[in-house]
């Protein structure tokens, strides 16, 4: 879009812009860090990982604020309006994200006090499957594309069945073998809240929608079967 | 209690009281304004934010029974010192008003009528120079480089406005007061002379006074609200116009009075 009569509004934006792009980079990290973790067993990568969570809600506080500042200060109308709106929405949604990745890092650590379980690579699996659209989602963002985020939508789908049959697996491994009941069920909230990561991708692309386009992501979005009504 | 003037500040205002006749129109402010910043008085019609502006030039001279007690400084300098030559203050402290108000001469005799009176171009060619860098400062050099010689009051308004604030630069002030630059100017022209207030604090000390909550927000730093003659509050324009501390400022500002 062509810029600002009044230059620092344009330098304002482009740092709002900027600091979700870096939300966006460190809540990635963390999933990653927390995901190599898992895979690895690695307790001491672990423990950062869940360290690290305090910078994303630094972050999130300086978007709060400077948004607040924002609409205070310049009164904005029409696209810069809900440029700023998103931006206040996104930076929450990347602070739920970061704090998912960091739970799923603090429950790796009390997985590697007990036997490993076979397990632990579908949820890795269903990680990898999650950063993928959180990579997507935000280089949408950054390029402003719609048809991207829709593309990150829709895969929520795939998210959900993934998710689902992960689920099964964990109930059969704990009905064969009573001593992974722990482990599959750390596992298992692991799962979740990865899962949970996807849901939040997919609210940042409906956001984005309402960004680029002006009216709301309309008509259900598909989703598989609900483990949870099974 | 009433504090020292600051040095610090660039205008600093102790007890500063204002009679027109029996009217009190100023009542014991306070108030520094902070150098290469933009300061923008605002409040209800009356409330004295006009009258505080024309203090710190000494418009108030002209007012027949206006009488103004108090301290007021520029840089540490007593401006109401006897021994202060009005017409050197008033090429320190610059003033655009309300309506764009050009002589009716030619766009460079309009910005080169400054520097002549108080004679700070030694030749035509030193001449040229101020008047171009004051358009150029000013925003306007790309719109009348080629119509110099015509008539200031031909250009649009917006134009007019910033011709008056290249006027005011041309006799290096190092502070300019504004009343109300905008009000009669479109959004576009308003945008324009926003965006050259903006660019201006990083040379000059601006104070503004202006009816539009919403412009003192976009284009100022501090922000001093006025309320009956008395100075209410004056904070960092952020903090003003996201947590004001007076219940007055938060009634004047979200449109509750005033």
């Amino acid at each position: 879009m062509t810029e600002h009569t009044v230059k620092s509004f344009d330098d304002e934006l482009t740092h709002l812009s900027n600091t979700i792009s870096r939300m966006g980079g460190l809540a990635e990290a963390q999933l990653a860090g927390a995901l190599q973790a898992l895979a690895n067993r690695d307790s001491d990568l672990a423990v950062r990982i869940a360290a690290s969570d305090a910078q994303v809600d630094v972050l999130e506080q300086d978007v709060q604020h400077f948004t607040v500042r924002l609409l205070a200060l310049r009164q904005p109308v029409a696209a810069d309006l809900r440029h700023i709106v998103a931006a206040l929405k996104i930076a929450s949604e990347l602070e739920r994200i970061a704090d998912y990745a960091a739970n799923v890092a603090k429950r790796s650590l009390v997985l590697n006090q007990q036997p490993a379980v076979k397990p632990v690579g579908a949820v890795i699996n269903l990680g990898r499957l999650v950063q993928t659209i959180l990579k997507d989602i935000m280089d949408a963002y950054v390029e402003q594309d719609v048809a991207k985020a829709i593309g990150v939508w829709n895969r929520d789908e795939e998210v959900d069945d993934l998710y689902t049959g992960l689920f099964r697996e964990l109930i059969t491994y704990m009905m064969e073998d009573p001593r992974t009941i722990t482990a599959c069920t750390h596992l298992m909230f692991m799962a979740k809240n990865i899962e949970r990561i996807g849901d939040h991708a997919t609210n940042i692309a409906e956001t984005l929608h309402f960004l680029v386009v002006g009216t709301p992501l309309k008509g259900a979005r598909p989703k598989g079967p609900s483990v949870e009504a099974q | 209690m009433t504090h020292l003037p600051s040095r610090l500040a660039k205008v600093s205002a102790r007890d500063v009281n204002v009679h027109y006749g029996e009217k009190h129109a100023l009542k014991h402010v306070d108030l520094d304004i902070r150098a290469n910043e933009v300061t923008a008085l605002i409040g209800p019609s009356g409330c004295g934010k006009s009258t505080f502006l024309r203090c710190i030039n000494r418009m108030n001279d002209q007012i027949e029974n206006a009488h103004v007690s108090g301290a007021l400084t520029l840089d540490g300098q007593d401006i109401y010192d006897k021994g202060i030559d009005v017409v050197q203050l008033r090429a320190r402290v610059g003033m655009v008003f309300q309506k764009p108000n050009p002589f009716p001469k030619s766009i460079f005799d309009n910005v080169a009528y400054g520097p002549r009176i108080h004679g700070l171009a030694r030749d035509q060619a030193e001449l040229d120079e101020i008047v171009m860098t004051s358009l150029e400062k000013a925003g306007l050099l790309t719109e009348v480089r080629d119509r110099l010689d015509e008539p200031g009051t031909g250009l649009s308004g917006g134009q007019q406005q910033r011709l008056c604030i290249a006027r005011a630069i041309a006799v290096s002030p190092e502070l300019i007061l504004m009343d109300e630059p905008c009000s009669a100017l479109d959004p576009i022209a308003t945008a324009k002379v926003e965006e050259l207030i903006d660019e201006l604090r990083e040379n000059y000390t601006i104070v503004i006074v202006t009816h539009s909550m919403q412009q003192a927000a976009r284009v100022s730093q501090r922000t001093a609200f006025f309320h009956l003659g008395e100075l209410v509050e004056v904070a960092d324009t952020e903090q003003i116009f996201t947590n004001p501390q007076h219940p007055l400022t938060q009634g004047y500002i979200t449109g509750r009075f005033g």
